[in-house]
Parts: C-alpha cells; structure tokens; sequence
C-alpha cells in the first residue's frame, strides 16, 4: 500500500490531476476484478500464476521485453518480501505498470500546446491505414468546439482519394482546407498550407500526411522535408507531431514509432480503432523505450469518438477487455 | 523486409548451438528460451508459441544421435518442419471458375482492402489474363468510392457503384447482374472496413454473402497486426465463412507474426500477400518458401562458418572475388566442388543453401554421380579447353568424350553447367553490390561448387 499512497502523493504534487487519483482507484477496483478470477484459482502464487500473468499481459501487446521486466521484478518482489498473496502481486502489478509509464518520460499533458502567438502546427503521420485522416477530423472538431480556428492541409497526395477523403470532412466540420494536385509535392501543399494560416489568423493548423511505412528511406526523408518547409513559414512549427497507431499493432509499433521519432521528433501519439478487442498495449513499449507519450485515443468513426487518454481508464480497458473474451 | 529479424535471432541461436556435441536438456531448453522470446516479440500468437516451442522441445529430446550431423543441424531439422507444419504447405491458389467467379474482401479498417482490391484486379488481367470488374461497397469511409474509382481507372479495369447512398447489398447483386450480362470473369467486391464486433455492420456483410454467394471470401490481415489478429480472423470466419487471407504490408519490418500465427490457429490459407506501394506489389503467397525463408539465413551462415573450417580462406578468398567478377576456369570449378565435397554429402549441403527445392535420395546419388562424370570429363580437357570450355569445337569434344569414357551430350551438358555457374556468379556479384548477400571467401566457394551442380 506504500508505494500506492506514495504515488498518490507524487501525481498530486506533480499535476495536482484529480482524474489521475481518481482513476488510479478505479483501475485498480478494475484490475481487482481481472485478477479475482486468478485469485480464486490459487491460493498461493506459485511460477504458474506468473506465466498467467505473462500471457494477459503479452496478448495485450504490452510486448516481450517490458512483460518480462514487469514479471521478474514482480517475482523477485514475491521472493524477497514474501508476497504470495495473488491479490498483492497483482496490486503490485498494477502500480508497476503505472509507475513505468510515468517514469517512461516527460509531460502528460493531453491538449495541444499552443503558441503564443501565430498559428500552431501540427503534424499527423503514420504508417498507412492507421487512422491519420479520421483523427485529423476528430480533432480538428475538438478544437473548433474550443473556439478555435482551425485549418486542415490535405498533404496526402499520394493516396488515391485522400484529399477528397478531407475535403468531405472540411465541409461536414466548416473549415478551411488546403489541397494540392494528387501525385503533387506534399511539401509544397504545406507551404501553401503555412500561407494560408498565417494570413488568416488561423490557430491551428493540421496537415494530413500519406501514409507509409516505416523502412521507406525516401518516403521518410519527405516527411523531414514537409516540416523544413512549414517552420521556414512559421517558425517554432510544427509545434506538435502526432504519430497515429492502430491500437492492433503488435510490436513493430515499436519500430515505426522510433523511426518516425528519428526523422520528426513526436511529441505525442494518437491510438485509433480503440473501440475494437485490440487492447494496444504496444503503447507501453513504446512508452518504455521512447518516452513518447500517449495524447488521445480513437473510440470510433463519428467525429466525437475521440477521448483525451487516460492512463488509468486504459489500464482498466487492457485487464477487464481481456476478461471478457 | 518482413521476417529478416527473425531469421537473424534464428541463425544466431544455431551458431551458438553448433559448438554443442549433442542436444541435451540444458542446451535446448536454453534455446527453446530464446526462441519464445524472438517469436513473441515477431508477434506470433502466444498459443502458438507455446504449441511450437513445446513440439520442438520434445522432438529435440526425444531425437535419436544421428552420427555425422551436428545437433545444431539437427534442431535446425526439427524448427524447419515445425515451421513448416505452422504455415501450412498446402496449394491455395484461387480456383477460378469457368464463368464469373466473385471474390468479396472483408477487414478492420486501415487494413488494405481498397488497394488490395485493385491490385487484385491487376493481377488477375495482368498475370491470368482475365477480366474483372470491381465493385465499390463502401458507402461509409469519406471518399473510399472514389479512391476505388480511381484505383481502376490506374488499373485499366471496369468500375462498378452506386453512390454513397446505395445498399451495399444492392449493388452487390447489382454488380453481378452486369458482370455476368457482360461476361465478366471476375467480380472483385470492396467492403467498407468494419470491427468484427459491430453487429450492425457484420449483418451486412452476411447479408451479401446470402445475396450473392461469393466464391472467396478473403480477410485482410495487416503483417504489423499484433496478438489479436487470430482472434479478429476467428470472428470473421464465425460469422462469414472465410477461404482465406490477404496478408497486407508484408513490405514492413513488422516480423510476421500474423502470417506466422493465422494458418495454424485458425486453419485458413494466406493466398496472397501486399509487398509494397505499387498497385503490382502483390505476389501469390507461397507458405512452403516461407519455412525456408524464415530459417534461411542460418541455414547459409552453417554453410559459410563449415566451409571455413575445410576452406584455405585467403584462397578461397581470391577465388571467391574471381568468381565475383565472372572470371572462372573449368578448373576452379572443380577445385570448389572438391571443396564442396569435403564438406560432406551433396544432400547434405543443399539442405544448407536457401531456395535449393528438396531432394529426395534418388537425386542425391544421382548429383554424386554426376559429379564424378563432371570431374572425368575435366581431366581429359586441356589446360586450354579448361580454361576457354566455349571454344570447343566437334572434334575436341569427340576427344574428350572418349579420353573419358563419356558421351558428346555429358560433355555439352559439363560446359552448360559451367556458364550457368558463371552466369550465377555474375548475379551475386550484382546481389553483393546492393548488399543483399553476406560476402565470405568460403560462401562464394561453397555456392560456386555448387553451381556446378545444378
């Protein structure tokens, strides 16, 4: 219970967040309805409990390396303070898995952070069908609904169908879009884009990208390219990169996330298709070995279905989803 | 490319296990450790690695000591059939009926159905000849009509739909309608993406299926899928009756995992797989190559680190760059298959190289012997004729078959085998220039030997 309370005080101290302890307890009402089934079934733990617990996490995703890290310590925990208690492990389990993620790197804050002055940038990308384009539209309604002015650049000029794809949602949500020709520069999309921001007031400004995966040495380079062309427009832009995952990713969300990491730093990531049985659990690798964290997640295909991520209400999803199947 | 990490961890882990004299419990339950770990991390489904890693530990213990082969061949035999029995070997190639045969494409969203669809198309006009149609079923995605659309027109095939308004299941059967009328071979159907668990929407796609009746079924699996892909496949199948799977962006990094997990925890064939961005990029999935693939590297760092054991390495390395460069004599070619000879049995060195097909017994002997032919005919050539074997004339060829007991043909066929070797050599060294092939004096000894084989 210590280290529970500890947390406790260390999140208030740090964001003084009232969801976060919130949702902590209620997680962990989650979790200890998961793992009652586990604890019904043994008395005291024993090596075979901690492979149950090694496949609940593994088929969530949560991905080999930080499954096993989590496990072992929760084994030497056991071992050494004698826990045996299923429902203390599993506790343990729980704080564990939050202080990583915390521990995993900076800032959670969910919203955009905006400029000071002139229009905020931000760039989507991502490996292709993910999600990109649907998110854009979600979020640019979040931040209308905000009072903001928001712009959307069609930079998918790759796509078949892409920017009419945008433009579709442009007119359902009633804002601006800069397109360029299909089979056109991005880049130049963008610089129009930049123009069009800074000589409308606009607030935010979300640029569309092609997707594409990850090894594409070419395709990866254009991506820097687009940014050079937006912060010469406006410098300081793109103030935020979002990097799109579909929560069914399994352990090459890892490898995309460092790869697009590398070319545009991100400073957050976009789960989608949440609403299915995938628990994408490769956010906490990525979380892990990145430091990148989580900002929003897809919940749907209307443009409302899109919720600020909430590490608690996550966990929750990741324990009780799987109980259920 | 997909897999290539996996078949890194694999030939890692049968190098250390080369230095063992024999498989025991310690040293292959420390592998079966490491193998479980490099298969969940590729994402293969946690059932199935358990499934595969127990089989492999039982067949590596149970294995009788076979003499000559070391144990980390041994365990290499035993993950190559286990790998195998995963992917499945069977033929699944769409059968394609005499008048229209309708093929629907179903998936979660983002998982390529659209794209897949017209390279599909493009591949049936293309590769067999035929003339599809493809028809635009989603109605929901902003724009997926028309991305069809214009996908077909890329294609240069006919399109088929009704607005965003339409009923999905009518225009499907409105689509066959005009397929059949106008002597369609194909009917290609795109679906809107759907989770397996919106009822609604899995109705719908029933619904077709009632209307309609497609010949295939076919799921799209994305390679970077993780865990729930079997489950996802599972739900489908439930509700639709699947024939198969399209594996999409199978030209990612992603390891493969879903390919690896589906045939086995579901029971369906992959048939086709998405390998890149162009609307040719998709190939005919072959589940037999891919055991191979998957293991394929390890099996030719054996052949490399073996040949290093028998191989006079700065020799073999000057030869090695002048196979590279095209420039080889008869007489090389008989000194590397010496070479190759002592480093066992021919069968046994073709197990070794990726994409050899499987021998039987039969061919074995049959490749000893002919080696003998090949070594007779070379002793009774000319320092001259060995080097220049294109020069030969009738005559000299008459000569040679009889200083050595053979036929005119066994003497055309030696100089046959020669310049395909060579012309071989001149591939890898185009291979070795795009960094594709690992470049070992032994190696290119070892494959020159054999190339002369072939």
């Amino acid at each position: 219970m210590g280290l529970i309370t500890f947390l406790k005080n260390k999140f208030s101290k740090k964001k003084s967040n009232e969801t976060y302890e919130k949702g902590l307890a209620k997680s962990r009402a989650a979790f200890a309805d998961r793992l009652d089934d586990l604890s019904k079934r043994y008395k005291k733990v024993n090596s075979e409990y901690f492979e149950e617990l090694e496949q609940i996490l593994i088929e969530s995703d949560v991905g080999v390396s930080l499954t096993l890290k989590l496990v072992d310590s929760l084994l030497d925990k056991s071992q050494k303070e004698g826990l045996t208690e299923p429902s203390k492990i599993n506790e343990e389990l729980i704080d564990q898995m939050f202080v990583s993620y915390v521990e995993g790197g900076e800032s959670i804050t969910n919203e955009i952070a905006f400029a000071s002055e002139g229009p905020t940038v931000l760039l989507v990308e991502g490996v292709n069908g993910v999600g990109k384009t649907t998110s854009i539209a979600k979020l640019a309604h979040r931040y209308m609904g905000q009072g903001k002015k928001v712009l959307l650049v069609a930079a998918d000029t790759f796509r078949a169908g892409a920017v009419s794809q945008l433009k579709i949602w442009a007119e359902r949500l009633g804002c601006p879009i800069v397109s360029g020709l299909e089979n056109g520069d991005p880049a130049s999309v963008c610089y129009d884009g930049a123009k069009y921001a800074v000589n409308n007031n606009i607030d935010l400004m979300i640029v569309d990208t092609a997707g594409r995966l990850h090894n594409k040495t070419n395709l990866m380079a254009e991506l820097g390219k687009m940014k050079r062309v937006i912060e010469r427009e406006i410098p300081g832009a793109p103030h935020e990169t979002f990097l799109i995952i579909d929560a069914q990713t399994g352990q090459n969300g890892v490898s995309q996330a460092k790869a697009f990491k590398e070319v545009n730093d991100l400073s957050g990531i976009v789960i989608t298709k949440m609403d299915g049985t995938s628990k994408g659990g490769i956010i906490l690798s990525i979380r892990d070995e990145l430091g990148v964290p989580v900002r929003f997640i897809g919940l749907g295909e209307a443009m409302t279905d899109l919720a600020e991520f909430d590490l608690d209400e996550y966990l929750h999803a990741l324990l009780v989803g799987n109980e259920k199947k | 490319m997909a897999f290539e990490s996996l078949t890194d961890k694999f030939s890692a882990l049968f190098k250390k296990l080369r230095k063992e004299d024999k498989l025991t419990e310690a040293n292959v339950d420390a592998a079966i450790r490491e193998i479980r770990v490099a298969l969940l991390e590729a994402d293969v489904n946690y059932k199935v690695v358990k499934a595969f890693t127990e089989d492999v530990r039982a067949k590596a213990l149970g294995q009788e000591v076979l003499l000559h082969v070391n144990p980390s061949q041994q365990f290499i035999k035993i993950c190559h059939d286990e790998l195998v029995e995963l992917l499945g070997q069977d033929n699944c190639e769409i059968k394609y009926n005499k008048g229209l045969t309708i093929i629907m494409l179903v998936g979660l969203q983002g998982a390529g159905k659209t794209t897949s669809a017209g390279k599909l198309a493009l591949l049936e006009k293309e590769k067999l000849g035929k003339k599809p149609l493809l028809a635009g079923l989603d109605v929901y995605r902003p724009a997926a009509i028309d991305q069809l659309g214009v996908i077909a027109k890329q294609v240069g095939v006919d399109f088929f739909n009704m607005g965003v308004s339409a009923n999905p299941v009518d225009v499907a059967k409105k689509a066959v309608a005009k397929a059949t009328d106008e002597g369609y071979d194909v009917l290609i159907l795109d679906t809107a993406g759907r989770l397996q668990i919106d009822e609604k929407l899995m109705d719908e796609l029933k619904d077709i299926n009632k209307a309609v009746h497609p010949d295939e079924v076919l799921l799209l699996v994305d390679a970077m899928a993780g865990q729930d892909a079997v489950n996802v496949t599972n739900t489908f199948n439930a509700e639709l009756r699947l024939t198969g799977v399209i594996m999409s962006k199978l030209d990612g990094d992603a390891k493969g995992g879903a390919a690896l997990s589906i045939k086995y925890m579901t029971g369906l064939p992959i048939k086709f797989a998405g390998v890149g961005e162009k609307l040719k990029d998709l190939d005919i999935f072959h589940p037999d190559r891919m055991a191979d693939r998957i293991l394929g590297m390890g099996d030719v760092v054996t052949l490399v680190e073996k040949a290093k054991e028998v191989f006079d390495e700065k020799q073999a390395e000057k030869d090695s760059k002048k196979f590279l460069d095209g420039e080889f004599t008869l007489d090389d070619l008989l000194k590397q298959m010496k070479m190759v000879q002592k480093l066992g049995s021919l069968g046994g060195i073709m197990k070794l190289i990726p994409g050899m097909p499987k021998i039987s017994d039969e061919q074995k002997s049959q490749a000893e012997k002919e080696m003998k032919v090949f070594e007779a005919i070379v002793n009774s050539m000319t320092p001259y004729e060995r080097k220049h074997p294109e020069v030969l004339k009738f005559s000299q060829k008459n000569r040679i078959a009889k200083g050595s007991g053979k036929t005119n043909a066994d003497v055309n066929r030696v100089i046959r085998k020669w310049e395909q070797s060579r012309d071989m050599m001149k591939q890898m060294k185009q291979m070795s220039k795009s960094g594709r092939f690992p470049q070992g004096g032994g190696f290119g000894g070892g494959f020159g030997g054999f190339g002369g084989m072939r």
